[in-house]
């Protein structure tokens, strides 16, 4: 049995689901997501050396580096990318690399962004499923 | 809320202008859209960061623009490219590599675009001016535009740069907009000596401090005893936008928009105060280096991309000596500059001493460095907090003093004077 704990806003509307790797800690993807494997690699974050393929990455914001985009767009590309990226806010780095994917692969990435207090009900492990008004489901 | 588009933005989507221009504003739109914009503003000056070869996604998208025929629209200058497209052969570059790198260098020249090839647009001709709209991706070209030129720019990630190069126009949104310019936080400066400001190593330390503390934030940094150079304020910059998401900080009696506490945050009152203390900042300094070793195989400074006065600042701290055998020491830097250092003398100097020179890139961004580099040591906070990740190198963090000391002895040495305990 499913429960709807939140509304999310989906910035990149698309439903999936999988296991959440949530952190408070924003995160740059160039130089903190290995693109070949999916591996976070940011020796300062609290996800590094945990592989984010296939799950829903929860995130606040991007941190640093205008090379996230690329970097997210080639992790689409190589199919090593979260299924999804839940944030605080719209995040316009993971956004436009979805768009692009959307624009050369027709296969854009979710993304949804929650209120802060919904973000901290967010722990790692969690199965959610994400549907494309935003809702957001622990199941 | 929704977007208005005037009519040359509508002829653009429907594909007036071609397919390119057609592609770019399609993606401009959509961005425009997520990000709430009312409207589109023009822009005068681009700045390239999608150069940088991370993966064929990125080139097969510079390619696409390129096939169909792309054109930048205003004055655009290029960030460092995956390669140093004439001596990538001396170093551990290997050539499929090197080959896709080059596809992508030559997709965004043929857009009309300026090769610069540099992380530091700022220090060339192509520097804009007070006021003036422009689109700029690198992050730490991102903080200098807006912070210390009053140039104003959103936080533009790769591949939408082009997309504003291309149609001459951005969302206006964020940092375009002066009431989304003001700080919000204050960072006050608490008993930090004069003679550690007038130190190179303090501004690094600090810009990674105030990224840590700023996140995304607006940053207004007071309490400063000396005027900052210029390479200075760059190495702040580019530190902030590392450790944090700094795209724009105020320092009151050093940036434009700063010439009081009151301007800075366009009268309003600060959000929160943090006060800087010496702790702090030793804290900072420490967290820059991931070794307590001596270990040493390589110096490298340059990121972002060295300057002449800092060239000039190094010449005679390495004249007359050597490296050691075992070390390294390599400069990055753009075409220009090299080419100014050479003739102003600084090259000789610097390759009597052992030093290399690497330009058009980044050792962050290309593959160059052998395996067998494991340790080591720079003057740059940015290079300090990305290399671990982007590398697996063990990185010390020092102050330029500190780096040539320690290339002449071959083993870590840092001053510790001015920072105390």
């Amino acid at each position: 049995m499913g429960k709807l704990i939140m509304q999310g806003k989906p910035f990149i509307p698309g439903s999936t689901h999988g296991f959440v790797l949530v952190s408070r800690e924003p995160l740059s993807f160039w130089g903190g997501y290995d693109w070949k494997s999916g591996e976070i690699i940011d020796r300062r974050h609290p996800l590094s050396g945990l592989n984010a393929k296939g799950k829903i990455l929860a995130v606040p914001f991007t941190r640093g580096s205008s090379t996230t985009t690329a970097v997210l767009l080639e992790a689409i590309r190589a199919g090593t990318a979260p299924n999804a990226i839940i944030t605080t806010s719209t995040d316009f780095f993971f956004a436009l690399a979805s768009v692009v994917a959307d624009e050369l692969y027709a296969t854009p990435l979710p993304l949804v962004a929650i209120s802060e207090s919904d973000f901290e009900c967010l722990q790692t492990g969690q199965h959610i499923e994400i549907d494309s008004g935003g809702g957001i489901t622990i199941t | 809320m929704t977007l208005t588009l005037n009519d040359k933005d509508q002829a653009m989507l429907r594909g007036d202008h071609g397919p390119a221009a057609k592609m770019a504003m399609s993606i401009l739109v959509r961005m425009a859209e997520v990000a709430e914009a009312k409207e589109l503003l023009d822009i005068t000056n681009a700045h390239i960061d999608s150069t940088v070869y991370i993966g064929d996604a990125g080139l097969e998208f510079a390619e696409r623009l390129a096939g169909l025929g792309a054109k930048v629209s205003v004055p655009t200058t290029l960030n460092v490219s995956g390669l140093d497209e004439y001596h990538w052969q001396e170093w551990a570059v290997p050539n499929d590599w090197a080959r896709q790198a080059y596809r992508q260098m030559v997709a965004y020249q043929s857009m009309g675009t300026i090769p610069t090839w540099t992380c530091a647009p700022y220090q060339t001709e192509m520097k804009p001016s007070f006021g003036q709209q422009i689109a700029w991706g690198e992050s730490n070209a991102i903080v200098f535009a807006n912070s210390v030129l009053g140039a104003r720019t959103e936080r533009y990630p790769d591949m939408f740069d082009i997309c504003c190069a291309i149609t001459g126009r951005a969302p206006a949104i964020g940092l375009h907009l002066t009431e989304n310019r003001a700080g919000n936080l204050l960072l006050q400066l608490q008993d930090i000596p004069d003679a550690l400001q007038h130190s190179d190593d303090f501004y690094p330390v600090l810009g990674h401090l105030v990224g840590k503390i700023s996140l995304d934030k607006i940053p207004v940094i007071a309490g400063m005893k000396v005027q900052p150079n210029e390479d200075q304020l760059k190495a702040l910059g580019a530190a902030s936008a590392s450790s944090g998401g700094v795209a724009l900080f105020h320092m009151v009696g050093v940036t434009p928009e700063a010439e009081t506490l009151e301007s800075a945050f366009q009268r309003n009152q600060p959000q929160e105060t943090i006060p800087v203390t010496m702790d702090m900042l030793r804290e900072s300094r420490r967290a820059l280096t991931h070794t307590d070793g001596e270990k040493l195989d390589m110096v490298v400074l340059g990121s972002p991309h060295f300057s002449l006065a800092e060239f000039k600042q190094l010449a005679p701290l390495v004249a007359g000596k050597q490296k050691h055998a075992n070390v390294k020491f390599l400069v990055t830097s753009s075409r220009a500059m090299t080419q100014l250092a050479k003739h102003a003398g600084f090259l000789d100097t610097l390759q009597a001493f052992g030093a290399q020179l690497t330009v058009d890139t980044c050792i962050l961004t290309t593959p160059m460095l052998p395996a067998e580099m494991k340790y080591l040591m720079t003057n740059s906070a940015k290079f300090a907090y990305y290399a671990p990740g982007l590398l697996g190198k063990q990185i010390t963090f020092g102050s330029l003093k500190d780096c040539v000391a320690s290339a002449i002895e071959g083993r870590i040495i840092r001053d510790e004077s001015l920072w105390g305990n």
